[in-house]
């Protein structure tokens, strides 16, 4: 059986500089991942990788057991590999209904056509309503997407992320940015809509790992050290050193 | 405010289209001399290049620097099939030559754009620029096909008359014109409520989030643009019938030029922006040119002014006002829109005297150092005139300035206030 997704020995450089030295990571299909480490240690990166943003320097990704390492995102996408970002990106000029229907053309086969109206594609409108309610953005329905607040921009995110129906959701911090109430709120939705699909999602608070995840990956400079349940990550000697360690050793240092 | 609709609802819809089929049907029987018949005819053919322009500029988010090439080509490729029907070589009807023109338009597109659409942005601005030079110095370098510096000429009165239809008389090429126009207005019209068309707006306002949702954005560019090049290729080919001879001038920079401008003055936001644009570029071109040598400079100017002001072009402006007057609150500010009106009138005019002046004194010198203005006698040796005009455009710069300012106020007041109403409305 193969993995949902899979990473084997992945290096990527920039320049001299190796951000992902030999990342190894396998989820099974269903699970939930959320992916910690400190800063710069290239868990952006490694989505930027997955998602066919940038191409890796050496090593594989597997998604479902297919090689996708050398394909553009739209092709990987294609292959049921959805991904969000940091940075709210979604289409401002556009209304929070067609965001959403914009994100679910491709999965219903309408590719490129324009020899079929809009209006007509009833089965991409009932889709689009369903997940415009799932984000609780019905009443926002003709708002432009640059007057929504952030808080609905990010669900926005989330919902054209979900919106084409791909079976592995990586989401890039997906609650940056948020108070603590929209936050616990917000982890509540990620949960609801991806019931069923696997997860990979990058997160800095430590609130939001733990009631999220069934799985922790910690990436320290470029490797991925440990990958296990929160329990066993917390009790990890590696991950004390590496993580946990620093912020040990820096008041020490402070101490003396 | 920026997707593509007239209205919400079909009936609105009905009633707008009928309105448009009816100004194409009557247009002629209201402006009857004979410079309205041809001004209107190149109308039609401009409203046809200028929505053709903005599928690209604003649906795409493409500046292109080069669009006459497929106008242009277009025109030239349906004036030589022009010329193969009437040597008996080649029998189809005359009507169906603008179509000749679409199909070259979608060769070439197919063609260039391939590479054109390889990038966007800034890239892809300076590749049209590149290909328009290229096509240009072509066409003085194969004159078999250009004609050279004379250009290449025709007769539309070819073939075989369709119900004595023979297309010598201009309203009999009005007419045909018009149903183009029509029948385009409203494909192009139909294409922005296509999945193509909406995936191209995303890839306008965000490109690469569309490739995160299984579009290739090249593509979408790269159909988008053949989509252009055949409407554009349609409004060469009526041209070709309608002035019966096709020069290099026709794929030139200036008319590209010309495209952009005027769309943009228009407004590229809006699906109907390009048709005001369509007619005022014939009007500046066929009426402002005649009143004044200057008539660039103004526009010049214009364009300026609204790139600094109104960037969303007429369109905008008019669909803000509407807006207003949804809420009945254009009553408020009527008096100011009279008083910036008269005032830039006033500023105007004092502008006006010295362009006019400049340029008699630098073209007309030998008739004498008199001009007339407006009713006025100014001397371009005197201070007195130039004292007087440059008095008359301050005094209208700042009192312009001083009700701008007023204006501003007013204006967001009443945004506000139709904020708080919009709200209201929400709760009730």
């Amino acid at each position: 059986m193969s993995y949902a997704l899979e990473l084997k020995d992945l290096r990527k450089n920039f320049g001299k500089t190796e951000i992902i030295r030999g990342a190894n990571l396998a989820v099974n299909a269903g699970e939930r991942v959320a992916i910690i480490g400190p800063n710069g240690a290239g868990k952006s990166t490694l989505f930027n990788l997955i998602s066919g943003r940038f191409g890796p320097s050496s090593g594989e990704i597997l998604l479902n057991g297919q090689n996708i390492e050398h394909k553009t995102p739209f092709e990987i996408n294609r292959m049921g590999l959805s991904r969000s970002f940091q940075i709210t990106n979604i289409f401002p000029k556009l209304s929070v209904f067609e965001n959403l229907r914009c994100a679910v053309l491709w999965s219903l086969g309408y590719k490129y056509t324009f020899l079929k109206f809009l209006s007509g594609l009833k089965d991409a409108n009932d889709l689009t309503e369903k997940y415009m309610e799932m984000i609780r953005l019905d009443k926002k329905r003709d708002l432009l997407a640059m007057n929504l607040t952030y808080a609905e921009q990010r669900a926005l995110e989330i919902g054209i992320t979900i919106a084409g129906g791909s079976n592995v959701i990586l989401l890039d911090e997906p609650t940056s940015g948020m108070s603590k109430s929209e936050t616990s709120r917000f982890i509540n939705l990620i949960k609801e809509v991806t019931v069923g699909k696997t997860l990979l999602t990058v997160e800095h608070d430590m609130g939001v790992v733990f009631g999220l995840a069934d799985k922790i990956a910690v990436v320290v400079y470029g490797e991925v050290i440990a990958f296990d349940t929160p329990e066993a990550v917390r009790s990890n000697v590696k991950v004390q050193e590496a993580y946990l360690g620093s912020h040990v050793a820096d008041a020490q240092v402070g101490g003396h | 405010m920026s997707t593509y609709k007239f209205k919400p609802y079909n009936v609105g819809r009905w009633v707008i289209w009928s309105m448009f089929a009816i100004v194409l049907i009557c247009a002629p029987l209201v402006f009857t001399s004979n410079l309205s018949g041809t001004i209107l005819a190149q109308m039609g053919i401009a409203i046809i290049a200028c929505l053709s322009y903005n599928i690209l500029l604003g649906q795409g988010g493409m500046l292109s620097f080069g669009h006459a090439v497929y106008t242009g080509l277009g025109s030239f490729v349906a004036i030589h099939a022009l010329n193969t029907i009437s040597a008996g070589q080649l029998n189809i009807p005359v009507s169906l030559i603008p179509l000749v023109g679409g199909f070259a338009g979608i060769g070439f597109a197919v063609l260039l754009g391939y590479v054109t659409t390889k990038k966007a942005g800034t890239p892809f601005a300076m590749i049209t620029l590149g290909v328009a030079e290229l096509v240009f110095a072509m066409s003085l370098m194969f004159s078999e096909f250009f004609g050279g510096e004379a250009g290449i000429s025709g007769n539309r009165v070819a073939g075989q008359a369709f119900w004595g239809i023979t297309f010598g008389p201009q309203t009999q090429v009005y007419y045909l014109i018009a149903i183009y126009t029509f029948i385009c207005v409203a494909i192009m019209y139909a294409f922005t409520q296509t999945p193509l068309g909406r995936i191209l707006n995303a890839v306008r306002d965000n490109p690469e989030r569309v490739e995160f949702i299984g579009y290739n954005t090249q593509r979408v560019r790269y159909f988008a643009f053949i989509i252009a090049g055949f409407f554009a290729g349609i409004s060469g080919g009526l041209g070709a019938l309608n002035f019966e001879i096709v020069t290099a001038e026709v794929v030139g920079a200036g008319r590209s030029g010309g495209y952009l401008l005027f769309t943009f003055l228009g407004g590229a936001t809006f699906f109907f922006g390009p048709i005001i644009g369509g007619i005022l570029m014939v009007l500046a071109f066929v009426l402002l040119s005649e009143l004044t040598k200057a008539w660039l400079l103004y526009l010049g100017l214009l364009f300026l002014f609204m790139v600094m002001y109104a960037p969303g072009g007429i369109a905008s402006l008019i669909m803000m006002n509407l807006r207003v007057a949804s809420f009945g609150k254009l009553k408020q500010i009527w008096v100011s829109y009279l008083g910036l009106f008269v005032t830039s009138f006033i500023a105007l005019i004092g502008a006006g005297a010295m362009i006019e002046m400049v340029y008699h004194l630098q073209l007309n010198a030998t008739l004498g150092d008199t001009l007339k203005f407006m009713g006025a006698t100014l001397n371009v040796k005197s201070v007195d005139s130039w004292f007087g005009s440059t008095f008359v455009m301050l005094t209208g710069l700042g009192l312009f300035e001083v009700l701008r300012r007023q204006f501003l106020i007013e204006w967001s007041d009443i945004q506000i206030e139709i904020e708080k109403e919009i709200k209201r409305r929400e709760t009730a």
